[in-house]
């Protein structure tokens, strides 16, 4: 099998993290994942029609779109979450990461879902302690050195900034945590594997305005290191935390680029009018 | 429209009558339970519990069973077991008119060890084949005809009555395979019976782990025997012992698939007492329910008989409350420990 984490010679400099360059253009050599011709149905359902779209690295990408335009399908598509759901495939097209086609049958599904990191709708700490939840994912890795886990677990909870209000009860359950910070868990329990893209399905839907802000924050800073992949249904959420923006509607993407471009001046009709509140 | 007051006469009636038939239904219940308690209870502690120190009958809880000797000897009446009468004899040369009655002396301690032994094993051999077979149904295997079918087998399996099982398992264990009457077959049999209600609940227990919980773990790169082990079977073991629960109970209460295939009248010899330690799967045990069905249908009735036979009862009653007991604690610990 071909390790995506062992091969990174497959996929350029979008991997070194150390260069801080930002892409505020789709076009160009900088593409983290690149969608093409994208179908995808459940079944018989078709779902998503003829999708392309370029996601650049370390910045944020936004999908918005009204109820079961196929916004979040398409993010599961990129961490191979569909797997799990019977008959759901990918009838036509491919999506590359990092110059990869993730659905290659000798890319193993393991290492892409260490990479791709995921946030979902509904927080789901597990019913373990706050540490544990952080080091599930070291743990199943295999490091069960215990200074490189304390060491990890710190800096993911600080990368989420939720350390300095955690420190002193790391071994207390994380159910007992507020659902913002619960959310902000899930959030560090995904960088602690140092994936290089975290893909986000709607996570402040269940947040109030406060809890909200603070994730968006952690978003914009994130950034700085990922590659940042949302879904919302909040579109003034879209319009303060992303960079690029998809709107999708039916399934279709129609309009894909820069979020101020999309939210100032969409070329389609049917983007202002979502955008504007006149339908969806 | 407003009934007419004959109707609602007859309608009031029958809420009545309905209430009395629910009501009289659950108390009759009640007083079944407290009957059978009350009688085995009372007529079984007069056996298990004395009236002197150490007020519990320790000979009947840690002797195996003899054949007791009751005589009159210089108009006493002695009630003598194998042993001590054999002891009398030799200083008392009369001769003396001597009734014997089998099983009556002595104690149950092989029972209990045998029932505690068959419980042990063929509660393992079912949950580990169980929570296999349910792992596979919940987590693995795709919705299907071949899956549908399996379902179907597990659903009958669960009404084969348990005599039936017992010459299966004669059928099978004892003659085909030659392990004849044997602690092995025996735990072969009571395990299979207990399959499909271990399956069933394991399975339900396992399809109530929330999915985000398995979404989640595999999201962060793990297989998925990663995350069955780690992220949903500790969650679903509670529900699983509680189905071991009542499995034990069933395990440790029938007679019918043991009689044929692990369950000896009567043994001299404790499990432990084997040549060579791999005899020890290929005994016949003695066990608490076949031996209440011994001392109640297979020797004359009398009242040292009864004795021997409420207070196996009692014991028998005991031992499967202590099993359920640990269980049930065993599942309090396991859900003290995740906070849901």
């Amino acid at each position: 099998m071909v390790s995506l984490v062992e091969m990174p010679q497959a996929m350029p400099q979008q991997l070194s993290r150390q260069n801080d360059r930002r892409a505020d253009e789709v076009n160009g050599a900088e593409i983290m994942i690149d969608v093409r011709d994208l179908d995808f149905a459940y079944g018989a359902n078709k779902v998503l029609h003829d999708v392309t779209l370029d996601i650049p690295p370390q910045a944020v990408t936004a999908f918005i779109g009204p109820s079961g335009c196929g916004k979040t399908t398409l993010l599961r598509c990129i961490n191979r979450m569909n797997d799990l759901i019977e008959g759901a495939r990918i009838t036509r097209g491919a999506i590359h990461l990092g110059g990869v086609d993730i659905n290659a049958p000798e890319v193993d599904v393991v290492d892409l879902r260490r990479r791709v990191g995921m946030v979902f709708q509904k927080s789901n700490p597990f019913p373990k302690s706050i540490y544990e939840n952080i080091s599930y994912g070291l743990r199943i890795a295999g490091i069960n050195k215990r200074s490189q886990i304390d060491e990890a677990v710190e800096k993911s909870l600080r990368g989420a900034a939720l350390w300095d209000e955690v420190k002193d009860r790391l071994d207390e359950g994380a159910l007992g945590l507020s659902g913002g910070q619960q959310q902000r868990l899930c959030i560090a329990r995904a960088l602690a594997v140092e994936p290089d893209v975290v893909l986000m399905d709607e996570p402040c839907s269940a947040l109030d305005p406060i809890a909200t802000a603070k994730i968006e924050e952690l978003i914009q800073e994130l950034k700085m290191q990922y590659t940042i992949v949302i879904v919302t249904h909040n579109m003034q959420q879209a319009g303060r935390v992303s960079d690029h923006t998809g709107f999708f509607y039916l399934g279709k993407l129609i309009e894909f680029g820069p979020t101020t471009k999309i939210f100032t001046n969409p070329s389609e009709r049917r983007t202002e009018d979502y955008i504007t509140g006149r339908f969806g | 429209m407003i009934a007419a007051p004959s109707n609602r006469r007859r309608s009031r009636l029958l809420e009545r009558v309905l209430f009395w038939v629910f009501r009289i239904g659950t108390y009759f219940v009640l007083l079944c339970a407290t009957y059978i308690f009350l009688d085995i209870g009372i007529k079984g502690g007069r056996t298990v519990f004395t009236r002197t120190a150490p007020f519990v009958n320790v000979k009947f809880l840690t002797e195996p069973p003899q054949t007791l000797y009751v005589f009159d000897y210089q108009g006493k009446k002695m009630e003598l077991s194998d042993r001590e009468f054999r002891e009398w004899k030799t200083t008392h040369k009369e001769d003396v008119d001597v009734t014997s009655v089998s099983y009556s002396a002595g104690g149950i301690w092989p029972c209990i060890v045998g029932t505690a032994l068959l419980v042990i094993g063929s509660m393992t051999l079912a949950l580990f084949i169980g929570i296999s077979c349910a792992i596979y149904l919940s987590e693995y295997s795709r919705d299907g005809r071949f899956i549908r079918l399996i379902r179907v087998a597990i659903l009958n399996l669960a009404g084969v009555p348990s005599i039936v099982f017992g010459l299966f398992g004669f059928g099978l264990f004892v003659i085909f395979f030659g392990w004849n009457v044997s602690l092995l077959s025996g735990w072969f049999t009571l395990g299979l019976m207990v399959l499909p209600a271990i399956i069933t609940a394991s399975e339900e227990s396992l399809r109530a782990v929330p999915q985000g919980l398995r979404e989640g773990s595999l999201a962060l790169g793990a297989t998925k025997w990663q995350t069955i082990r780690k992220n949903v079977l500790p969650y679903a073991l509670p529900g699983i012992l509680t189905s071991s629960i009542l499995g034990i109970a069933r395990v440790a209460g029938e007679t019918a698939p043991i009689m044929f295939t692990a369950a000896y009248a009567m043994r001299d010899e404790m499990p432990w007492q084997v040549s060579h330690w791999t005899n020890f799967f290929f005994q016949g045990v003695m066990a608490l329910p076949y031996h209440i069905y011994v001392v109640s249908s297979k020797i004359p009735q009398n009242e040292y008989t009864e004795r021997v036979q409420y207070g196996t009862a009692f014991v028998f009653l005991v031992v499967v409350m202590l099993i359920a007991l640990t269980s049930i604690l065993l599942r309090e610990r396991q859900r003290r420990r995740l906070s849901w």
